[in-house]
């Protein structure tokens, strides 16, 4: 035991206690996390600094609005409706097409009108937020995920969290939904995490479960094979994350929409370890690294002192 | 550096801790182990006398730190006087006063001694007198016996040793001896010869404890002091050196009684001995008071058993700190495994953790009933808080019906956390599937029953009780785990492939 510990330690992987006590307690700011914790403040501070989100169809606030949820949907075919405030993945709604009186979500479940409202009105009322506190829902529009990563995916819409330290993104997974996630991008849940060479955006390896696997569960393509395309426009993106919320460690979450490229989904000022496994390698090497570089670097610069010194191999 | 800070503050809590700690053990002799009995005696001291209808002034002698005992408290019965505690010089005294008394007067005062071996006596050495007056024959008697026993022996306590000798083993035989003996109390003459040979001496009185006894008297004992040490002489043998089980009552050279207004005074004293637990000798331990010798004790008894609670959270507080912090393990709700483990010590565990399993799933099952009714949140947390005290009652009568009466401590449950549990667990069964639920809920119930073995033990409720030093100790252990960034037990299990990969 104490010989995997050292193992660990040597290979540089950071346990839950190191990232909160030296990473998140260090760089982030408590005062900045409500700009993350809240999906929509994120959203509208990543409008104000040009990066592309996902548009934003309605939100709700109080109780008497939920009736108008099918209203803002109702020109959509399909939607997602999530808690502002929603931590892990908890909450979101997602709806891939509807039909008079009835929503079909990824899976083909049918939900009607009353359990719309009654997802609302549960987000509202904090069932799904952080601390049980009064929350907002926020209703955008479905992602059109690029179509390369089809086969990498089971119903849901796959995701790449990048790791930005102090404006430098140190560490790259795309994240699959599988059957055993239910559709949803959450590693604690099933998804698989698939580690991305931070140069190129290309595999490096698979987990689930905290296991390494190297084909999908559901689809058998073999994960080796993805890359990630619009990688610098992508890292780029993250990166500029930092200058938007000040976070020094921040997990930034990105799609790909095969219309408009690379969109920022959301940030964690508290973002999971697990991305050690699937890059098959520890985070502390890196954010050494980045830690003794000068602050004030520009985001392009950032990016490409990443992509050449933080590359798998 | 806020980690230096941090050190800093850890290291005054831990000494600040340890040292209330060890005084109370050492100075204030508080064991270690609840076992432990320590020997207490009941001391009553009977003063009776004559009034005749004058105004009435009672005057006595209270021990002052008798060697080898320490006073635990104190109690009088004396109906219709005013009482005074006076510090004289020579002692503290109590002072009963009235203004008209006729008739047998008794007055009670109670005392409680902890045996205590460490304890000293801090009695002042006398001043000598400055002449020793004898009448006309006697003087030079004295001188003779002086001048006897000053051949004999090197300094003052051989000299005392031989003089005492000489009236204890054959006062007879020898004139001088004699003729003194038929004017004075041996007592009173042995310090009076001593003074004359300019060795400082007084008259001490002391009571020897013996379980059981009444009416018992104070005898007269003689101190001699040389310089820092002090020889407790008894003049009945000649014997020097201190019994363990007198109790010198005064040690001044004052009077034990004083009656004004009333004659045939007299005291007499009853004792027992009573071996206590340990910690109810620190119970009654009223007198050690002071910064250091703080303690709950101070506090009324039925505050005390309130504390007695609350001073057992910090040690569940640990345990949840070490679990997380240092074994990986999730709980539902941070400290909502301490407040289980505080039901299960009315419980006791097995009926607790069959309550507990009982409320719980019975719960879960309306809960997914109530969750179809589309309620908002916290009407749904009300309508389970009082599901839960409906199945509460329901099992409690029923087991009471069915003979149990363990079924009736259920109601020691923290109803709104564990509704609060309930609709948790509940939203992660709907979430995460039950796998989640077992998970978060096993790792509560364990850590649950972790704490509450940890704060069951007796040994632990009574250094926590005992010690509230160790508050200070728990806390800093809880800043330094805090600061603890290595990897978690269950993490090493979580990222062993990285471990072995490239092996």
């Amino acid at each position: 035991m104490l010989r995997l510990a050292r193992q660990l330690r040597i290979r540089g992987v950071i346990g839950m206690n190191r990232r909160n006590i030296h990473y998140i307690g260090r760089y982030n700011d408590r005062r900045l996390y409500p700009l993350v914790d809240d999906k929509l403040k994120t959203k509208l501070l990543a409008q104000e600094h040009d990066i592309a989100t996902l548009v934003l169809l309605g939100t709700i606030r109080s109780q008497f609005e939920v009736r108008h949820v099918t209203q803002l949907v109702s020109q959509q075919d399909g939607f997602v409706i999530k808690p502002a405030k929603g931590g892990g993945g908890k909450g979101i709604l997602v709806v891939e097409r509807q039909e008079p009186g009835a929503y079909i979500k990824p899976s083909g479940r049918i939900i009607h009108r009353d359990g719309l409202e009654r997802h609302v009105s549960n987000i509202l009322s904090g069932l799904y937020s952080l601390g049980g506190s009064p929350d907002a829902a926020i209703i955008e529009e479905l992602i059109l995920f690029d179509e390369r990563f089809e086969s990498y995916t089971h119903e849901g819409v796959p995701d790449i969290r990048v790791i930005v330290f102090r404006g430098y993104p140190v560490m790259a997974m795309m994240r699959l939904s599988t059957a055993a996630s239910d559709g949803k991008a959450n590693l604690h849940q099933g998804a698989v995490g698939v580690g991305l060479d931070i140069a190129t955006g290309r595999a490096v390896g698979g987990v689930q479960f905290d296991r390494p696997v190297s084909r999908h569960p559901d689809t058998d393509c073999p994960l080796a094979d993805l890359e990630v395309p619009q990688w610098e426009e992508l890292l780029l993106q993250t990166a500029a994350c930092y200058e938007l919320t000040g976070l020094g460690y921040l997990g930034t979450d990105i799609v790909l929409d095969r219309r408009h490229g690379p969109m920022l989904l959301e940030l964690n000022a508290r973002p999971g370890l697990t991305i050690q496994i699937a890059n098959g390698r520890g985070l502390r090497e890196a954010l050494d690294l980045i830690e003794r570089q000068p602050a004030g670097a520009p985001a392009a610069e950032r990016v490409a002192f990443s992509r050449r010194y933080l590359a798998a191999s | 550096m806020s980690r230096i800070s941090l050190y800093v503050m850890v290291a005054v809590f831990l000494i600040a801790g340890l040292s209330l700690t060890l005084y109370r053990h050492i100075e204030l002799q508080v064991p270690w182990t609840p076992g432990e009995t320590r020997q207490v005696w009941h001391v009553e001291g009977l003063v009776s006398f004559e009034a005749h209808g004058d105004p009435v002034k009672v005057s006595l002698a209270l021990p002052d730190n008798p060697g080898g005992f320490r006073l635990l408290s104190e109690h009088t019965a004396s109906p219709g006087y005013g009482l005074h505690y006076v510090d004289t010089e020579v002692g503290r005294r109590a002072e009963w006063t009235i203004r008209q008394a006729t008739g047998r007067q008794q007055i009670y005062y109670s005392v409680q001694f902890l045996v205590d071996d460490g304890s000293q006596t801090r009695a002042a050495t006398p001043a000598l007198p400055d002449t020793v007056v004898w009448e006309h024959p006697l003087g030079t008697s004295a001188q003779q016996v002086i001048d006897a026993a000053r051949e004999r022996s090197a300094d003052a306590f051989s000299f005392t040793r031989e003089l005492a000798r000489r009236f204890t083993d054959e006062p007879a035989g020898d004139e001088n001896i004699r003729l003194l003996m038929s004017r004075f109390d041996t007592p009173e003459l042995l310090v009076r010869l001593l003074h004359q040979a300019g060795i400082a001496a007084r008259l001490e009185h002391g009571l020897i404890l013996e379980d059981g006894r009444r009416r018992q008297v104070l005898e007269p004992w003689v101190g001699v002091f040389d310089g820092d040490q002090r020889l407790l002489l008894n003049p009945r043998t000649g014997k020097t050196g201190q019994p363990d089980n007198l109790l010198l009552w005064e040690a001044g050279g004052s009077p034990v009684l004083e009656v004004q207004g009333g004659t045939e005074s007299r005291i007499t004293y009853s004792m027992l001995r009573r071996d206590e637990p340990a910690a109810v000798a620190a119970q009654t331990d009223l007198e050690a008071g002071g910064v250091m010798g703080f303690s709950i004790h101070s506090l009324p008894l039925e505050e005390q058993a309130l504390f007695k609670n609350i001073l057992l959270i910090p040690i569940g507080a640990l345990v949840v700190v070490i679990l997380r912090v240092l074994v990986g393990i999730k709980t539902s709700g941070t400290f909502m495994p301490v407040l289980i483990a505080l039901a299960f010590m009315q419980t006791t565990l097995l009926t607790g953790l069959i309550a507990f399993l009982l409320i719980v799933s019975t719960g879960l099952m309306i809960r997914s009933y109530l969750s179809h009714l589309n309620l908002l949140l916290v009407a749904r947390v009300s309508a389970v808080i009082i599901t839960v005290i409906l199945i509460i009652s329901a099992y409690s009568l029923l087991a009471y019906r069915l003979g149990f009466n363990e079924g009736l401590v259920i109601t020691f449950f923290p109803m709104i956390i564990l509704s609060w549990t309930i609709e948790r667990m509940s939203i992660l069964w709907e979430e995460e599937g039950a796998r989640e639920v077992f998970i978060q809920g096993g790792g509560s119930l364990l850590t649950a029953v972790l704490a509450f073995l940890a704060m069951d033990h007796p040994v632990v409720q009574h250094l926590t009780f005992n010690f509230l030093g160790l508050q200070l100790i728990l806390m800093a252990l809880i800043l330094l785990l805090g600061n603890y960034s290595g990897y978690r037990l269950l993490e090493l299990r979580r990222f062993s492939p990285l471990g072995h990969s490239r092996d």
